[in-house]
């Protein structure tokens, strides 16, 4: 294919991908050492009231942001260097913290909090999903033939459902007094309420999302099960590899391209939990990275938007993609290189 | 697996825990699904009351006189049994006969809404109008036994003017669906007929713009479209739009974001359909564009409807996109449920919630339903290719 025949196959795809990635992106990237503010100006303000005799005058000076010809603030740009970041990883209470040798206080700050919950929530969820979804995977090709397809059917249920609505289906089934919570009142005798501790929010959203990605798993391993080397597992039988080695020399090595692949797939949608935050509404006690750019740009009270804090948390979120893939990338460099694909 | 060998038979044991286990995944894969469809049709007294039981049948539902009796639970039954066969063994055929084989697609979509159309008048219009004329006549076997209310749905959907948001949503998820795939499949084809180093880099850029949280681009495109009317009124003058709160501009954004992963998943199709194919047709004359046109797209079409199914997810599912780059009014459903939160103080907007949500899931049960196989063929050519 002539490059110019391929330049027309990929122009649109590639265009708007440099206009709506790439391009904000370098924006993003601009905008955390810029902060933009409404110009203010001190004006002395004379505000009189009647009174007797004479008018009581008070005057003040105000801070009032200046309004242009055409009736809007006036704003200015000026360039902050790291300040958006100091203001967003708040150094300066971590290494008070750190010299006072409360590293928990750490933890308070919206920061340092979110990313604690993103690693934990990327880390935890990895090893469940992948092992959840093998046994079901494995489980469903036990099965008989005619039940697989609704078992199929059930399964993806989790998985297609928006994630929003998803995690609302099961904080509806433990808020307050839902069912859940109820049942597990009655047995334990004591009053339970899921909702006023990060703990138990964090589990529950552990629990969600292995619920909501372990299908996907199940969906590939089982495809991967079918093309395990019938030979190969019988020579293993005659070799008298029992049930358990058997999966762990025989099938486990060859779904493991598979497992690399939901790894991989899994740490990047993981990395950005943002949903959950909204569904199990944990704003007070968990938070993640992208659900702290998301409220820096969301309106305050007054109307304004954190936007330069928000970039500068955007491009600190960036850096841990940029640890995430740099594995990938260098072996998918080498396979290429290699020629084997 | 149908001849399993002898060494290959499990022991009793091992079967029934692979069984149990599988048991207790579908129940807990359906059960918070199912739990808050049940919910949603209850009077709020029931659908959180602490008991299990009292969900399911909802005495407080039928107190106040509203529910199903046996017979309504059979006829339902059976005419919802014979409405769904008809869908799956008559339906095809007579798309078939009645469509011209270039249009299949929009005589699919026909048939579907006609279908639609018909169930719901039949089902919601005709059915109870015969069902509460029985009722009265046969006494005992018509008597209410399991509560049900359509109120949440009607406030939801009437008061509270959810089918706006509904219009939205499809709109959106419409332009996302079309645009993704009209630009994708050009890429994907082109990907994945060119070997050049140009083509690999711009897989790999694809793939790490995949990665990219969605956050970091909103971020990004927040100051400009806010301001866009002043910043481009140099270029088209008055007529110059402001971006922030246009369904179209939400259109553009999602259709880019989703564009790494289109374009993978297609290239993986392409390079499933033989190149001899494309060839043989520049053999006979054919410019790439013809032979792309002529020979390609009438196969082509399992792979684009699987990418297109998850171009839909993307865009029906997105929260973060939609909840910051539109306004109020022209909201999608996502984000509208949000408002309920805001307001949720009584049971009865909690239960409107719940049916709010149901709502949202609805089409994509009917989704998984219809388009199961190529679903799964979607998620694993992802993965055995990529």
């Amino acid at each position: 294919m002539k490059f110019k025949t391929f330049a027309a196959f990929v122009g649109p795809s590639v265009f708007m991908m440099i206009l709506f990635i790439a391009l904000p992106l370098i924006s993003v990237f601009i905008q955390s050492f810029q902060i933009t503010q409404p110009v203010m100006q001190n004006l002395e303000v004379e505000t009189c009231t009647p009174g007797f005799l004479t008018q009581t005058c008070v005057t003040e000076l105000k801070t009032v942001p200046v309004i242009g010809e055409d009736g809007k603030t006036v704003t200015t740009t000026e360039w902050t260097g790291l300040q958006s970041y100091r203001n967003v990883l708040q150094m300066d209470k971590v290494w008070e913290a750190v010299s006072a040798g409360r590293l928990g206080d750490i933890l308070q700050i919206d920061f340092w909090k979110a990313l604690r919950f993103t690693l934990m929530f990327t880390l935890v969820t990895l090893p469940l999903v992948i092992g959840v979804g093998l046994l079901i995977a494995l489980t469903v090709n036990n099965a008989a033939k005619a039940l697989r397809g609704p078992v199929i059917f059930v399964s993806l249920l989790p998985f297609i459902i928006t994630p929003v609505i998803g995690s609302l289906s099961i904080y509806w089934l433990f808020v307050g007094d839902g069912i859940l919570t109820a049942m597990m009142e009655s047995w334990s005798g004591t009053n339970i309420s899921m909702f006023a501790q990060a703990w138990t929010i964090e589990l529950l959203m552990y629990f969600y999302r292995v619920w909501h990605v372990a299908p996907f798993a199940f969906v590939i391993f089982y495809a991967g099960l079918q093309t395990v080397n019938m030979d190969t597992l019988e020579s293993a039988i005659i070799d008298g590899a029992n049930r358990w080695e058997r999966l762990r020399h025989v099938i486990i090595p060859h779904l493991m391209p598979l497992i690399v692949f939901i790894a991989l797939i899994h740490l990047m949608d993981c990395y950005r939990v943002f949903d959950e935050i909204i569904g199990f509404r944990s704003q007070a006690h968990v938070i993640s990275l992208q659900w702290l750019t998301v409220d820096f740009l969301t309106p305050d009270d007054a109307g304004n938007r954190a936007i330069s804090r928000a970039a500068a948390s955007a491009m600190l979120t960036m850096i841990g993609i940029v640890f995430l893939l740099i594995w990938p990338l260098r072996r998918t460099w080498k396979d290429h290189k290699g020629g084997a694909h | 697996m149908s001849s399993v060998s002898r060494a290959l038979r499990q022991p009793f044991g091992l079967r029934f825990a692979s069984g149990a286990f599988l048991a207790f995944w579908c129940l807990l894969a359906a059960f918070p699904i199912v739990w808050i469809a049940v919910m949603s049709i209850k009077s709020p007294r029931d659908a959180f009351a602490s008991s299990p039981w009292d969900v399911i049948v909802g005495p407080a539902t039928l107190a106040r006189g509203e529910g199903l009796s046996i017979l309504d639970i059979v006829l339902g039954l059976v005419v919802l049994y014979f409405a769904i066969r008809w869908a799956f063994t008559r339906l095809p055929g007579l798309v078939m006969q009645y469509s011209p084989p270039s249009l299949i697609v929009l005589g699919w979509l026909v048939g579907a809404a006609v279908y639609a159309l018909v169930f719901l008048l039949v089902f919601f219009g005709l059915l109870p109008l015969i069902l509460g004329a029985l009722n009265s006549v046969l006494g005992p076997l018509g008597e209410p036994v399991l509560g049900l209310t359509t109120q949440h749905y009607v406030a939801v959907w009437g008061e509270n003017e959810f089918y706006r948001n509904f219009l939205n949503s499809l709109f959106v998820t419409a332009g996302v669906v079309t645009v993704s795939l009209t630009v994708g499949t050009l890429a994907g084809y082109g990907l994945a007929r060119s070997g050049s180093d140009l083509a690999f880099w711009l897989l790999i850029a694809a793939l790490v713009f995949r990665a990219l949280p969605h956050s970091v681009l909103v971020a990004g495109y927040l100051p400009w479209f806010i301001n866009s009317a002043e910043i481009l009124r140099p270029i088209f003058g008055d007529l110059s739009p402001t971006l922030y709160g246009q369904p179209w501009a939400v259109i553009a954004v999602m259709v880019s974001i989703n564009q790494p992963f289109t374009i993978w998943m297609l290239r993986s199709f392409f390079q499933n359909i033989p190149s001899e194919l494309d060839e043989a047709a520049r053999v006979d004359g054919c410019s790439h564009f013809q032979a792309f046109r002529r020979v390609i797209m009438p196969v082509m079409w399992p792979g684009v409807i699987t990418t297109g199914l998850f171009a839909f997810l993307l865009a029906y599912n997105d929260f973060l996109v939609t909840s910051l780059l539109l306004d109020a009014q022209n909201q999608t459903m996502v984000p509208a449920i949000a408002g309920y939160f805001n307001r949720e103080t009584t049971t009865t907007d909690q239960v409107e919630a719940v049916a709010a949500a149901v709502s949202i899931t609805a089409p994509l049960f009917l989704l998984v339903m219809v388009f199961q196989r190529q679903i799964v063929s979607g998620l694993t050519a992802g993965a055995v290719k990529g």
